[in-house]
């Protein structure tokens, strides 16, 4: 088999404060083919959002490589695309000046002016944005905010879609709306995605594979959980698939009976 | 998954069974009603200050109305002043001018100390803000010097300009440079991780970052700095003109002072208080337009 698209191999990650060694991840691999959907789920506390950082080059790793497209990744850059948990939009710029600032900056070079607008309206419509695009961050609610940082991460056009805990703070009605929308642009351009998350069902709904983190510290990767489940996916269907409950159950099953284990154990 | 359809009875029609009554429309009384809630809104504003005036006036009338009272009464200073309130654009020899040109040229002075300030400020602000180095280095220097009295400064740049106009807008600058400095340093170490982090990802150069994200999200706090600023310079000014003479506000004080023409200071005194409180606002109409965004976030 061909190296994987985006490749995490031996992953090591401890922190030190103050002379006192803590040890978040350890030996963390894994692979990713072009166009997956995988979810990253764990308790909180498990260094997760920290794996996601050091895929994205925010954080560095303290021992081993990530690997994207045959390259090592050692500093953030616009190959990554990140969606930030709390949005992280700019306040003083409009939804349309968040998305060009990416634009302008990834493709100075390549775009004329008239092609970056073009690409930033697409994206923005894509989110179903394009209506709000002279709106300020402080305008809009929740859920459109973190619309408007899926269009910026995605016009970047990223090798790799690295999502935070994207919808942790919106409300479920909003969450699930979100996802679907997440759901149509993936099966649109089939982006590579790294989601992580804490909601069992965002997880199996959305994902090619689970990976299924330990409790930290030294957290690793404790189990990966194929979803077999075709694409296009319904959540009306999916709510009596046997498929998917079996799966959810998988997944509950590591995070609330291996995880009183792992405490145990320590 | 069963869902249950709500079914209406195909073909027919939905009939109507209850008779239709029409509402009473309101009468509009709206307009008039907003004139006078306006009105009222503006009377609450502007007549309590105005009732402090008075009151002001009619205490400071009563204690200063003896004939043998130091300082002169509103009513005397309304009489021996006439003159120069009246005139203000007046053009004379020397330092002779109207309160206008006085004003005018404190004002130059303290826009372009100011300015100087604000530049030199954000910039060493930005340095301390973002390198530990820089704040372990400067920091105490800053501190210790920014407890210098603003006056202090002159004889030194007395010396050094030989001449008084550069020397008192070097004392404005070393006067409104701190709060500068302190405030936009505050302001770069409160940049939220989120916003560096973006700018990371986008891997902008240090120039794209200071314009782009650095200014924008410290804005409020820069400009916290410059209300302080802008404040220690109009005290600093006046101050610094009493000693270097020219035209301006503050010898115009002195000079006055020194003729022993009382009732002109009183007038030069609404003056410099109206014109501070006018430049503190302008800086903080400034701020609210450039950090409209940022503030609210």
């Amino acid at each position: 088999m061909a190296k994987p698209y985006l490749s995490l191999e031996f992953v090591d990650k401890s922190f030190e404060r103050n002379g006192v060694r803590s040890e978040v991840l350890t030996q963390v691999s894994l692979g990713v083919q072009k166009g997956e959907y995988i979810s990253i789920i764990g308790h909180s506390g498990c260094g997760k959002s920290t794996l996601l950082n050091i895929v994205a080059g925010l954080t560095q790793a303290t021992s081993g490589v990530v690997f994207l497209d045959g390259e090592v990744v050692d500093s953030p850059g616009p190959e990554r695309g990140v969606v930030f948990q709390n949005h992280s939009l700019l306040p003083w710029l409009t939804v349309y000046e968040n998305v060009s600032l990416a634009v302008d900056k990834v493709f100075s070079r390549t775009k004329s002016k008239a092609q970056r607008h073009e690409w930033t309206m697409r994206n923005l419509d894509l989110v179903q944005m394009g209506h709000a695009k002279d709106k300020r961050p402080s305008e809009i609610s929740g859920g459109m905010k973190q619309r408007v940082g899926i269009a910026r991460a995605l016009a970047m056009e990223p090798k790799v879609l690295l999502l935070d805990e994207p919808f942790g703070a919106l409300d479920a009605l909003t969450r699930a709306h979100l996802q679907d929308q997440v759901m149509q642009i993936h099966a649109e351009l089939g982006n590579t995605v790294l989601m992580i998350t804490h909601d069992v069902d965002e997880a199996v709904l959305l994902s090619d594979r689970i990976v299924m983190m330990t409790n930290g510290p030294l957290a690793r990767i404790g189990e990966v959980l194929d979803v077999p489940i075709a694409r296009p996916r319904r959540r009306i269907e999916l709510a009596s698939d046997r498929i998917y409950l079996r799966c959810r159950e998988a997944v509950l099953k590591f995070l609330y009976e291996r995880h009183r284990f792992v405490e145990a154990a320590e | 998954m069963a869902v249950t359809k709500l079914k209406l009875n195909d073909g027919a029609a939905p009939t109507r069974n209850a008779e239709i009554i029409a509402l009473a429309r309101e009468p509009r009384k709206a307009r008039k009603y907003d004139v006078a809630a306006l009105a009222g809104r503006v009377a609450g504003t502007v007549l309590p200050p105005l009732v402090t005036i008075a009151l002001i006036l009619v205490l400071w009338e009563v204690l200063c109305s003896s004939p043998t009272s130091s300082l002169p009464s509103p009513t005397r200073v309304l009489d021996e002043s006439w003159e120069l309130i009246v005139n203000p654009f007046y053009v004379g020899q020397g330092v002779d001018q109207g309160m206008f040109w006085h004003i005018f040229a404190s004002i130059q002075r303290v826009a372009i100390g100011f300015t100087l300030a604000v530049v030199a400020g954000v910039a060493l602000g930005a340095l301390v803000g973002q390198s530990d180095w820089a704040m372990r280095g400067l920091d105490p220097v800053f501190q210790v010097l920014r407890t210098v009295p603003p006056l202090a400064w002159l004889p030194l740049s007395l010396a050094a300009f030989r001449d008084g106009s550069p020397s008192a807008i070097f004392v404005i600058f070393i006067t409104a440079i701190w709060p500068i400095i302190i405030n936009t340093a505050v302001g770069i170490r409160n940049i939220p991780t989120d916003y560096i982090n973006v700018a990371r990802v986008l891997r902008l150069n240090p120039l794209e970052y200071f314009t782009k994200i650095m200014v924008p999200s410290a804005a409020p706090y820069i400009f916290t700095g410059l209300r302080i600023g802008i404040g220690l310079s109009w005290l600093a000014i006046v101050a610094a003109e009493m000693l270097i003479g020219g035209v301006g506000i503050g010898f115009f004080i002195w000079d006055a002072w020194n003729s022993s023409l009382i009732s002109d200071i009183i007038v030069a005194l609404v003056y410099v208080g109206l014109v501070g409180f006018l430049l503190d606002r302008c800086i903080a109409f400034l701020g609210r337009i450039v950090t409209r965004g940022t503030a609210n976030a």
